[in-house]
């Protein structure tokens, strides 16, 4: 059968202006103008040069874009930039502070909990939220609330434990 | 992504307003859904109202003991609130069998409500799906078909819905209140989703330039037996195969009021009210259980690969039922079945 191909309107579509909006990028206050169709992700990534946040999917299946909004871990692939204007983002690159490696960053190499590294930044995000939440008690509990990070390597084990550390729970 | 113009709702009115005004506008809130859609090209909205900033967030208690739950709230802050921990765990432990932690942070409850299935041909716009693109045939019928409905399927569509949350709001017989041009109106929600018959186009029987406003919970909770029980391909993070809802009131071992719905088998959240009937004022007992399901599976019908679905369906339909009465809920996080 021959498909045929509607647009949802029959009018070609003006591009639209860009818009300005304001974030707070681990810590500063970063204004930028982005199309209305540019994700959170692609704005940290491509306008703001924080390549540390990982596009893998860009589904919201994998979890490597996962960034801290507002103190919320969400898949910045699938959030809009204009819809953030004036929220507070944390990704990978905010979380050492002078030169000293956040407590999850180092249980990470302490626990070999990566191989590639590629989700890395998203799982430590991820992380991040999970503790702040406050959800997860045991080693099950972690598996499943960090069940929106997917490691290819299967560092799953490490990754686990790495959290358990910085939890104050190995 | 195509490109599309953004504007912000001011409040509902406006919001109602600004989506009578475009026919081809749609509403935005956590986009888990729709911006997925938009980068797989099924859905070209020419501008998004962005409704995420309206005032439709809080849990409050209604004057007849129940609750009423902002269209807005986030699904996790749903599933953790004390009220729903306390009086609906139900329907807290459905919204924790669903998507990732990330994304429950993001997805509204009245988004959760208006998810697109996830068909792989309605995804695929390489394909004729009639849901995607009404007329053109549907490729599921005699195609990959595994994770399709056994009940109340058409000639034109055999999709499920895809929602945790919104089986076990079916079960506890919640309210969906809407707003729109003509003002405001609710749903029991077993009239909220349709079955697809020749309009698999359309989910739900909501108006095009109408907004969830609200999901209202009855004052009855079903807190002492219930139980979410999901079957699926891995342990976390992925869709039903097949998803029961229990929940009972019971007098010593004599069900006194039984609902159950199930996910994953159908167009909708399935609920029977033939079987719900027969469980009352029955005993408890693995046979009783059996029956019920018997009776919910009697028109189930399965295609070339989700046949097995139907036997699943059964055993769950005991198991949940036999968890429900023996008031041991199934953990979201220990994953073994008891």
């Amino acid at each position: 059968m021959a498909l045929t191909r509607k647009r949802a309107t029959e009018q070609p579509i003006q591009v639209p202006e860009k818009i300005a909006l304001s974030l707070t990028v681990n810590g500063v206050v970063r204004q930028l103008k982005v199309a209305p169709w540019t994700t959170l992700l692609d704005a940290l990534r491509d306008h703001l040069a924080l390549t540390g946040t990982k596009k893998g999917c860009d589904h919201g299946q994998c979890g490597a874009c996962t960034v801290l909004v507002d103190g919320r871990r969400i898949n910045s692939c699938l959030t809009l930039a204009v819809m953030k204007d004036g929220a507070k983002v944390t990704t990978i690159e905010g979380l050492a502070t002078d030169g000293v490696l956040h407590p999850l960053q180092q249980a990470f190499i302490d626990h070999d909990a990566f191989q590639c590294g590629y989700c890395t930044p998203g799982q430590i995000c991820s992380a991040l939220g999970l503790i702040a939440e406050g959800k997860a008690k045991t080693a099950d509990e972690i598996r499943e609330l960090m069940s929106g990070n997917i490691c290819r390597c299967g560092a799953y084990p490490n990754i686990v434990a790495a959290i358990l550390q910085a939890m104050g729970r190995s | 992504m195509i490109n599309f113009e953004y504007a912000r709702a001011s409040d509902v009115a406006d919001a109602v307003r600004r989506i009578a005004a475009d026919p081809a506008a749609k509403f935005i809130a956590g986009g888990t859904n729709l911006i997925d859609l938009m980068k797989e090209d099924v859905e070209r909205p020419s501008r998004l109202i962005d409704i995420s900033r309206l005032p439709l967030k809080t849990v409050e208690e209604t004057a007849g003991g129940g609750l009423r739950i902002g269209a807005l709230v986030p699904n996790s802050d749903l599933a953790y609130h004390p009220l729903i921990a306390q009086r609906y765990p139900l329907l807290g432990s459905a919204i924790l069998a669903g998507a990732s932690q990330q994304l429950r942070n993001m997805a509204s409850t009245g988004g959760n409500l208006l998810q697109r299935t996830r068909c792989a041909y309605f995804y695929d716009t390489a394909t004729p799906c009639n849901k995607r693109e009404p007329g053109s045939g549907c490729s599921a019928r005699n195609g990959l078909n595994r994770m399709h409905a056994i009940l109340g399927f058409s000639e034109s569509c055999i999709a499920t819905h895809p929602s945790d949350m919104c089986v076990a709001l079916a079960a506890l017989d919640a309210k969906v209140h809407v707003a729109g041009p003509a003002g405001e109106r609710a749903f029991a929600f077993a009239d909220f989703h349709r079955l697809p018959g020749t309009t698999p186009q359309r989910d739900t029987n909501l108006h095009p330039d109408e907004i969830v406003t609200a999901v209202e919970l009855p004052a009855q909770g079903f807190a002492k037996n219930y139980t979410y029980l999901k079957i699926r391909d891995r342990l976390s993070y992925a869709f039903a195969l097949v998803s029961v809802a229990a929940a009972l009131e019971l007098d010593g071992d004599t069900i006194k009021q039984a609902r159950l719905a199930l996910g994953g088998v159908a167009h909708k959240p399935w609920r029977d009210a033939g079987a719900e009937a027969a469980l009352r004022g029955q005993a408890a007992t693995a046979a009783t259980f059996a029956q019920a399901a018997d009776l919910v599976l009697r028109d189930a019908k399965g295609f070339a690969h989700n046949a097995f679905k139907i036997e699943l369906a059964r055993k769950v339909i005991v198991r949940a039922l036999t968890q429900a009465a023996r008031g041991t809920p199934q953990s979201q996080s220990y994953k073994k079945i008891r």
